[in-house]
């Protein structure tokens, strides 16, 4: 049986040097924001008492729920037996370990006290689900790390129980960590734009578009192979069909979750806000996540082509999926404390602590820094990643011992 | 011998500064426990420093907004006053633990106005979502914030209903010894809870008795306390009554 072979990463390419140095610059300056804000104090963002969350928090959550939907391939290869994807499924491993540490740079440097971050993990509040995050995450790690060690390592890939079982766990932990991360917002029963139990599913139907967007985003990029060769016409056709299907997926778990809020009376105000008079928040809706981030990527994969023509539609429904993904979290995160808190139902309320108002929030640039640098310390990690072990297949091969190819 | 005299001016420096610190470190730690039983007074009984507060008591308030006049702001300078809260000069990051919210009734045109704290709820919500345990509550009933162990994550900001949590966006200085509030941390109205230790009312409670005496404090455990017998005497309320977080605040004449 043909074997599959996988080299390190060719760092001979002009392009992937530009593209390093880039996001290195874009490190260094997030690093230098976060640093400001370290120093100067929350008042240097747009962030204040009322929208206490901002753009950090957008790419943070965007890079964490990516960071599971990155497994996708590795998971459709293990645990669904779908042998096509195994060649890309060491990738699709290295690519969630880095999304979730690049997404967990953000939320640990946007806290108000950094250094305190043994704090919390020697002091935890099991209630809370923002403790057990940190145990998820963590496991995350572990498992994941297992898993491509599974795959890798020369004795224990040859032992496909271990591998299934490894397969198996870190499917089912993905599942429930995108399941934490969205009830982060679900389990806030004071924000009615996003209570609910629907964040946990919607949550996981976009990690899953997110993720397997990234994954092709750097299979088009990382190597000739990864590029072409084994990028066929048949590969790519299944990448188009999942991420419709994820996209629309994530399409009707949105419209289940507005239209059942405009229908409460209680919550129908926030929906509209939301939808139609909030200024920004429909905007980004509407425009963003709607439109460019699935109409329109959505037509492009519906009308794809064959050869270069369809791989750059793919690629593009893919950036433009990625750009739908940051608008939605946009909506979620920042438009829902937007609109003001009903303390006194069937008042109109005012005070010099904003009650009853529209709260306003504008980014500021090193908040927009810190979450670039987010994305951009995900790709370097993968880079170095690749460039340190042989997770990238270069083809199949049948000579024995062929398997590891540095 | 130069270096010797030099090696015990030296000593003698550093015995002197131990003596500077520790003479600092005790007036630290003694001078606010002192000034708390100067005060004196209060219908609550001061609670030796060697007890942990016990749930026998249930601290809370009552508001009466008949009594409280729109224009009145009395219990918020008196809760900066004495906990030190500054303006930042920029109202959307000032720390407010304390708020007077204009009530217009929409059918009527009645306006009211309507102090808003935090309301030191049974079941917190802060308390539940906060990662380390920083916000918490008291047996008696007071929720808290642990500025020890506090992250600055502001997921309890987040969760509580009646916005009453504030984070403190800068630097801080000449903070109040019973406020040590710290860039990048969380804190809201804690009832004074030094105060309270110390057997008097909340700084809010004291002030508004010398305006429209809207604002009573007490142990809603204790049915002979002030708060108890006025709490019987008329239907009162809980703000957002419908999430059932069993809040130490309650309103009369809210409707």
């Amino acid at each position: 049986m043909a074997q599959i072979k996988f080299r390190r990463l060719d760092v001979r390419s002009s392009l992937l040097r530009a593209m390093v140095l880039v996001n290195a610059f874009i490190v260094a300056a997030g690093l230098s924001a976060a640093l400001y804000m370290e120093t100067m104090g929350h008042a240097v963002t747009g962030m204040n008492n009322q929208v206490v969350w901002g753009l950090p928090h957008v790419f943070a959550v965007f890079l964490i729920v990516s960071a599971s939907g990155a497994l996708n391939v590795a998971s459709v290869s293990s645990v669904f037996h779908r042998l096509a994807y195994k060649p890309f499924a060491r990738l699709s491993g290295v690519l969630a370990l880095s999304l979730l540490a690049g997404g967990l740079m953000i939320l640990v440097l946007d806290l108000g006290r950094p250094d305190r971050l043994l704090v919390a993990v020697t002091n935890n509040n099991f209630r809370s689900i923002f403790a057990w995050n940190i145990y998820l995450y963590s496991g995350f790690f572990v498992i994941v790390t297992g898993y491509l060690f599974s795959m890798m390592d020369r004795r224990v890939s040859k032992m496909k129980d271990v591998n299934q079982a490894f397969g198996w766990t870190a499917f089912a932990w993905r599942l429930v960590l995108t399941t934490g991360t969205g009830s982060i917002f679900g389990f806030l029963a004071a924000r009615s734009a996003v209570f609910g139990g629907i964040m946990a599913p919607l949550f996981i139907a976009s990690s899953l578009v997110y993720g397997l967007a990234f994954t092709v985003l750097v299979l088009m990029t990382m190597s000739y192979e990864t590029r072409g060769r084994l990028c066929t016409a048949e590969m790519l056709g299944k990448f188009r069909g999942l991420l419709a299907v994820f996209a629309l997926t994530t399409l009707f778990l949105t419209a289940i979750s507005h239209v059942s809020r405009l229908y409460g009376s209680q919550t129908a105000g926030v929906e509209r806000f939301l939808l139609v008079s909030g200024g920004i928040y429909p905007v980004m809706f509407w425009i963003g996540q709607v439109v460019i981030g699935n109409l329109i990527p959505l037509a492009l994969l519906a009308f794809m082509g064959e050869g270069a023509s369809g791989r750059r539609s793919l690629v593009l429904a893919s950036l433009l999926f990625l750009v739908g993904g940051l608008a939605q979290m946009y909506v979620v995160i920042i438009g829902s404390q937007a609109y003001p808190l009903t303390i006194f139902p069937g008042f109109e309320v005012s005070s010099s602590f904003f009650d009853g108002a529209i709260n306003p929030y504008t980014p500021t640039l090193p908040e927009a820094l810190l979450g670039m640098a987010g994305i951009s310390v995900a790709m370097l990690i993968a880079a170095l990643a690749f460039y340190l072990l042989p997770f990238l297949p270069q083809g199949e091969e049948e000579a024995e011992g062929a398997y590891v190819t540095p | 011998m130069s270096s010797c005299s030099g090696g015990d001016g030296k000593a003698a420096v550093d015995r002197r500064g131990v003596l500077q610190a520790a003479g600092a470190f005790a007036g630290t730690v003694l001078a606010p426990g002192v000034t708390l039983y100067a005060f004196g007074g209060g219908d609550a009984q001061a609670r030796p420093v060697d007890e942990p507060a016990s749930a026998k008591q249930r601290w809370g308030m009552l508001i009466d907004l008949n009594k409280c006049s729109s224009g009145c702001t009395a219990c918020v300078t008196a809760c900066k006053d004495y906990n030190g809260l500054k303006s930042t000069g920029r109202p959307e990051i000032d720390a407010q633990w304390i708020r007077k919210v204009s009530l217009k009734d929409p059918n009527t045109g009645v306006v009211r106005s309507a102090p808003v704290m935090c309301q030191h709820c049974a079941s917190p919500p802060c308390v539940d979502v906060c990662p380390t345990g920083a916000s918490m509550k008291r047996a008696d009933g007071i929720v808290l914030v642990d500025k020890h162990i506090c992250i600055g994550c502001r997921y309890c900001m987040m969760a509580c209903p009646f916005k009453a949590r504030s984070f403190i966006h800068e630097e801080e200085t000449d903070q109040k010894v019973n406020n040590p509030s710290g860039k990048g941390t969380v804190e809201g109205c804690t009832l004074c809870v030094d105060r309270v230790d110390a057997g008097q009312n909340p700084a809010c409670v004291d002030a508004c008795a010398k305006e429209g005496g809207a604002l009573v404090f007490g142990d809603l455990n204790d049915p002979e306390s002030e708060i108890s017998k006025a709490m019987r005497a008329q239907p009162s309320a809980r703000l957002r009554a419908d999430l059932e977080l069993d809040q130490g605040i309650h309103y009369v004449n809210l409707k």
